[in-house]
């Protein structure tokens, strides 16, 4: 037997970054997920386990310490958690729902700064107003040619999700439009 | 850059809003002229006594500007700021002039002046209505060298750029509570009143400053101030609210289902050097609860005799073109009317020293007010009089005026004429937005009448003539709007006082006198198409009777100025001639854009890499290094063969497949199609997808499973593992990853909503890596722990999960070339340093990496099929010798009365075999057809076609399979291939050229 080998996640944008005067993006390292699919009977007992209340209205989430539960669809919940992998709390779990590990499936963009809505705007065709898209606000959606999840974390901070392989498109895109704004936004 | 403002001219020193501070240069045709700051090239080359700007389309005719804005069908210009960029058909009344800006005329050869192609005019009683649809019918073989390469010629005005599009541009969706399209007084207004009640405002306006009217219209008062100035500060106050958002030089070109309004921001056209980081255009999406139409209207030119000459031009726009730019359309300055408006356009050319010589107004009895003040200024006024036509050709020279109802021609020298035929409201944005017109008879026009979306529209537009009417119609649109909106909103009244901008009386659709019918003049309704009064009166006659075919006929408002001057003159010529009412005739649909845009702006970021996304597996950039050849599959890009140096695709094929069942290869199955299936039913919904059975699947087992449509026929295939009891692994073909989900999750929502089972795409969570081959064991159990992977534990079609490299795996034992192998599932995130690892030991072993095309080889080598090579559609299972894939006993599955069907166990189908050349050296073309005897005469019967082929260097001979009618009742029988130079003759055998028995799978 050879020694195993200690081998480290590679993230499929590497170490790439965009920066411009009110705009960066960023790619966000690691992190795990879980998609998840909950019986209506079954959301409280799941909730336990997990450690946070899984949203049952459209467009919304719920936070606690690294771990968000995204709602995607009326059983269907995207959780992240940047620092250990959900589907361990779930694994002996006895309750009628569906818990797949996607921790690699999907990898994560960060846009980040006072044009990030324009910037996401560029390819999204969600309204991203605070007032209609709080912090807090995720929503499944399009960013150009590109299925995305996005998640509002902070007023002027958004997680953006992509399956790996559209990562590169996803990100172009954002730097693309991160470069237009910045220029539009100091004529 | 100093030029002196005293070589303009027809710059009138005092009037308009340029300052003589800021003046900048450009050129025309080549000549260095001077302009000033905020000059379109319009009003500059006006303010130089230049009117002849161009040819037109079919005659050469010369012309000049005509409009001073986007309506502007006449004035096309090529606009060049460098060898890249080069725009034609740029309407000369829109562009802003920059310092350095070029333009050039068009349509025009050797000049401007001297037209060769003007010999078209002489000759143009060929070239009337319909005359290509006439002309260019026969000879067929006149086709090719006379007439297509003379259309071609003819198409079209201006060149257009040959080098790539230097230019980037920008695109963003947006959403607001109000969209107001129009930033003239009544746009302002609507505006303002919905962003002081809360509302989050959009106001868009095509030109470079808003105000729309106010740009000529000096006789408005608005809150004590000139209604122009009024207009800068309501712009700059509502651009200072958070809840408003001003675009200038923005015009809304499309009006598409539920308020989404597309609008296209020039950016940086209007500049001398425009950064570089800068998009040239923004293309704003914009979805709206709310739309306030506020476009206005257009003014419409008179149809009569010649009335395309250079220095002929709208009423409004000479008003426009002194109030604004501060220049005089001409020195002594004719009036041709049938409206009210060109009366103040005449008294304030008048006032600022420009000789009237008459006006011209075809009503016998005009508003005596404006009678009155014609004459205290001393203009003579002819009423009921008609300009018969004009005289001069580069420029007019004079007008030949005549009673309306007959008499003595008068000739009276002019440089200039300015015209109204009244005014059009601009429906066309409504119109797109669905919703019908109405006629409004009283005035011949057409305004909104039903509405399909939530929008409603607001003065001139709205045929409100009336200005304090007006400003009260887009209050109450604003409010209400936002009100309806914003329920919650502190209410905030908004009061504007205006006065002056009486409302414009008179109105002539249709040929004016002097042009009717009977008449053989060209009186131009369509300047850009050229199109004239007796061409719609042709078309009438020669049986046209819909508005829809006389404009296709004529072409009549199918020019890029979309008809905005010459619809309504069409429309009522055709009525006439038709002996019918104008609104049984009917108006055409107006159709996006509203003005022409670019491509650029279309297309916007998806060109180069962001065209369409491009996947990479995550061994992607290892394959690269090892020198990989890809090849597109789907969005794919996919490792296809992986040559050393100095061998062709075919001889690194060959060692592939070789070295793979000699030896080990390793291959990268990333792209496969991946589906977790998991819950209580999970099981018996496979049972019910599959044709296979699956409830007794065994946990660790796999199986290969096909998957039908309704109808019977193969539409997927793929191995599924059963990690536990209610958690299964499916597999899908790399393309067939999308429509498997999506056809699953169609059933489960609508057949079998009672199940309770869930599916979850895991296509890009694992990364696979299939190494197969003798020593693939060998390879491989070095780095695997906790699975025992000896055939008698780990048998054929069985899984374990365990760990690999120290990552998790899910190993299947399992094959696609007939080997013993493995597939190897390692997170995605790990798939590159696993694949590092295990090639590394591959490569000391003597393995070798291989691609797509050995893949190909060496599943056709054991008869496997590709769903999509080896299946069209019109496939069963049984017809693809997979009939044991079928479960018998089961009483279910998708496609199971489909398979009953009687043509679908009728004798005779195509079915799957092989064939063998029996020279043993042809390799067969993919898709050719095969025949049962090559000397019958022609057309042959087909009876089969191949649908993989390669030349097999494991067998040592060209291998094959094809669909061939009742194939499994032919084996060891002859058949032929006719191909272009030769028939090659081929044997009917079973699909499986090598290890038959299959006791290889089983190391």
């Amino acid at each position: 037997m050879a020694k195993p080998l200690k081998l480290e996640r590679a993230h499929p944008l590497g170490d790439q970054n965009f920066g411009a005067p009110g705009i960066s993006i960023t790619s966000v390292r690691g992190g795990y997920r879980c998609s998840l699919r909950v019986a209506q009977s079954d959301i409280s007992a799941v909730s336990n386990a997990l450690g946070v209340d899984l949203p049952q209205a459209p467009k919304t989430s719920a936070r606690s310490a690294n771990r968000v539960a995204m709602w995607l669809g009326p059983d269907e919940w995207l959780i992240y958690d940047s620092k250990a992998n959900p589907i361990d709390d779930l694994k002996n779990i006895n309750a009628l729902c569906s818990a797949v590990d996607v921790s690699h499936r999907n990898t994560a963009i960060e846009a980040k700064g006072p044009l990030a809505a324009e910037v996401i705007n560029a390819g999204c065709p969600q309204d991203l107003s605070l007032e209609v898209f709080p912090v807090g606000a995720c929503s499944r959606t399009i960013l150009g040619k590109a299925e995305i999840v996005l998640y509002r974390a902070k007023a002027d901070t958004f997680h953006i999700e992509c399956w790996r392989s559209f990562a590169p498109y996803v990100f172009e895109l954002l730097r693309t439009a991160a470069r237009d704004q910045s220029a539009l936004a100091v004529r | 850059m100093n030029a002196p403002v005293s070589i303009q001219p027809n710059r009138i020193p005092g009037k308009g809003r340029l300052s003589a501070a800021d003046p900048l240069r450009f050129t025309f045709d080549g000549k260095t002229l001077p302009a000033l700051k905020g000059d379109t090239v319009a009003s500059a080359l006006i303010a130089n006594d230049i009117h002849l700007v161009g040819r037109s389309f079919k005659y050469h005719r010369p012309r000049g500007i005509v409009s001073a804005g986007s309506e502007e069908p006449n004035a096309l210009l090529g606009i060049q700021r460098d060898v890249a960029r080069h725009t034609p058909n740029i309407r000369a009344t829109v562009q802003e002039v920059y310092d350095g800006l070029e333009a050039t005329s068009q349509n025009r050869w050797p000049s401007l002046k001297y037209d060769i192609g003007e010999i078209n005019d002489i000759a143009s009683p060929l070239l009337s209505a319909g005359f290509y649809y006439k002309t260019f019918m026969w000879p067929r073989k006149a086709w090719d060298k006379v007439y297509e390469p003379f259309i071609r010629k003819a198409a079209g005005l201006g060149k257009a750029p040959v080098h790539k599009d230097p230019d980037h541009y920008s695109s963003q969706h947006e959403h607001c509570d109000v969209l107001i399209l129009g930033g003239g007084i009544a746009g302002l207004s609507a505006a303002l009143a919905a962003a002081k009640n809360g509302a989050r405002v959009i106001i868009c306006d095509e030109q470079a400053t808003f105000g729309g009217a106010l740009h000529f219209d000096s006789d408005v008062t608005v809150d004590g101030m000139d209604g122009f100035s009024w207009a800068q500060k309501v712009t700059a106050e509502l651009a200072a609210m958070d809840n408003a958002r001003v675009l200038l030089r923005t015009t809304a070109f499309g009006y598409y289902a539920q308020n989404y309004v597309a609008l296209i921001e020039r950016v940086t056209e209007h500049l001398s050097a425009p950064r570089a980081d800068l998009p040239r255009e923004r293309l704003w999406e914009v979805r709206a609860k709310k739309v306030i139409i506020a476009t206005g209207s257009i003014e419409r030119h008179m149809v009569f005799a010649n009335n395309d000459r250079p220095g002929i031009l709208l009423a409004s726009a000479a008003r426009t073109y002194l109030n604004h730019y501060g220049v005089g359309v001409g020195k002594n300055v004719g009036v041709y009317t049938a409206n009210d408006s060109a009366y103040a356009a005449a008294f304030d050319l008048k006032e600022a020293g420009i000789n009237i010589p008459a006006i011209v107004d075809v009503r016998d009895n005009p508003n005596e007010e404006l009678l009155a003040k014609a004459s205290a200024l001393g203009i003579r006024v002819l009423t009921g009089h008609g300009v018969m036509a004009a005289g001069g050709k580069l420029r007019v020279s004079s007008m030949s005026v005549a009673p309306v109802n007959g008499g003595a021609n008068e000739v009276i020298a002019v440089d200039s004429i300015i015209m109204s035929g009244g005014w059009t409201p601009s429906v066309h944005m409504f119109s797109q937005s669905r919703g019908k017109v109405t006629y409004d008879a009283d005035k011949s026009r057409f305004v909104p009448g039903v509405y399909a979306q939530d929008c409603v529209s607001i003065g001139a537009c709205n045929g409100t003539d009336n200005l304090s009417a007006t400003i009260d119609e887009a209050i109450a649109a604003g409010e209400d709007a936002a009100r309806a909106v914003r329920h919650n909103a502190k209410q905030s009244a908004t009061a504007i006082n205006a006065t002056g901008g009486e409302a414009w009386e008179g109105t002539l659709i249709g040929a004016a006198p002097g042009a009717e019918a009977g008449k053989v003049v060209k009186a131009f309704v369509d300047f850009q198409n050229d199109v004239t009064a007796k061409d719609i009166r042709l078309a009438v006659q020669e049986g046209f009777h819909s508005i829809e075919h006389v404009k296709r006929f004529t072409t009549n408002g199918m020019a890029t100025d979309q008809g905005k001057l010459s619809n309504m003159h069409g429309l009522a010529i055709a009525a006439e001639a038709l002996g019918k009412d104008l609104p049984e005739v009917g108006l055409t649909t107006f159709r996006a854009p509203y003005t022409p845009v670019t491509f650029g702006a279309l297309v916007s970021h998806s060109k180069g890499t962001l065209f369409e996304p491009t996947r990479k597996t995550p061994m992607h950039d290892s394959e690269v290094a090892i020198g990989a050849v890809f090849e597109d599959v789907g969005s794919w890009k996919r490792a296809w063969y992986y040559p050393k140096t100095g061998e062709d695709m075919h001889a690194a094929v060959n060692r592939e497949c070789k070295t793979a069942r000699t030896n080990v290869g390793m291959f990268d199955a990333s792209t496969l199609g991946k589906i977790e299936v998991v819950g209580p039913d999970a099981a018996e919904f496979l049972n019910l997808i599959y044709t296979n059975p699956f409830l007794k699947l065994g946990v660790g087992k796999l199986r290969y499973g096909i998957m039908c449509r309704e109808d019977g026929f193969i539409y997927d295939d793929g191995v599924v593992a059963r990690i536990a009891e209610d958690r299964f692994h499916v597999t899908t073909t790399t393309g067939g990853a999308p429509r498997v989900l999506n056809m699953m999750e169609d059933y489960l929502q609508t057949e079998f909503p009672h199940m309770k089972v869930w599916l979850t795409s895991t296509s890009e969570q694992w990364a696979v890596i299939a190494v197969q081959g003798p020593k693939s064991r060998d390879i491989v159990s070095p780095f695997v722990e906790g699975i025992d992977l000896s055939t008698e534990a780990l048998p054929h079609m069985s899984m374990a999960e365990g760990t690999i490299c120290g990552v998790p795996t899910r190993l299947m034992r399992m094959s696609f070339t007939g080997e013993m192998g493995f597939e190897i599932n390692v997170p995605a995130d790990y798939g590159r340093a696993v694949w590092d690892t295990l090639y590394q030991a591959v490569e000391e072993a003597g393995g070798c990496a291989y691609g797509t095309e050995a893949m190909h080889v060496l599943r056709a080598e054991k008869g496997y099929i590709i769903v999509g090579q080896d299946t069209d559609g019109t496939v069963t299972p049984y017809d693809a010798g997979l009939g044991w894939a079928v479960g018998k006993k089961k009483t279910d599955f998708v496609g199971i009365r489909g398979l009953k069907r009687p043509d679908l166990v009728a004798e005779g189908r195509r079915q799957l075999v092989g064939l063998k050349s029996v020279d043993g050296r042809s390799v067969l073309e993919e898709g050719a057809q095969i025949v049962d005897d090559p000397n019958q005469p022609m057309p042959m019967k087909m009876i089969g076609w191949v649908s993989s082929s390669y030349w097999s260097g494991n067998a040592q001979k060209p291998i094959a399979m094809a669909l061939i009618e009742d194939g499994f009742n032919l084996m060891g029988k002859k058949l032929y291939v006719p191909m272009a130079n030769e028939v090659i003759e081929v044997e009917v055998c079973k699909a499986v050229f090598v290890d038959e028995e299959g006791g290889r799978l089983h190391g």
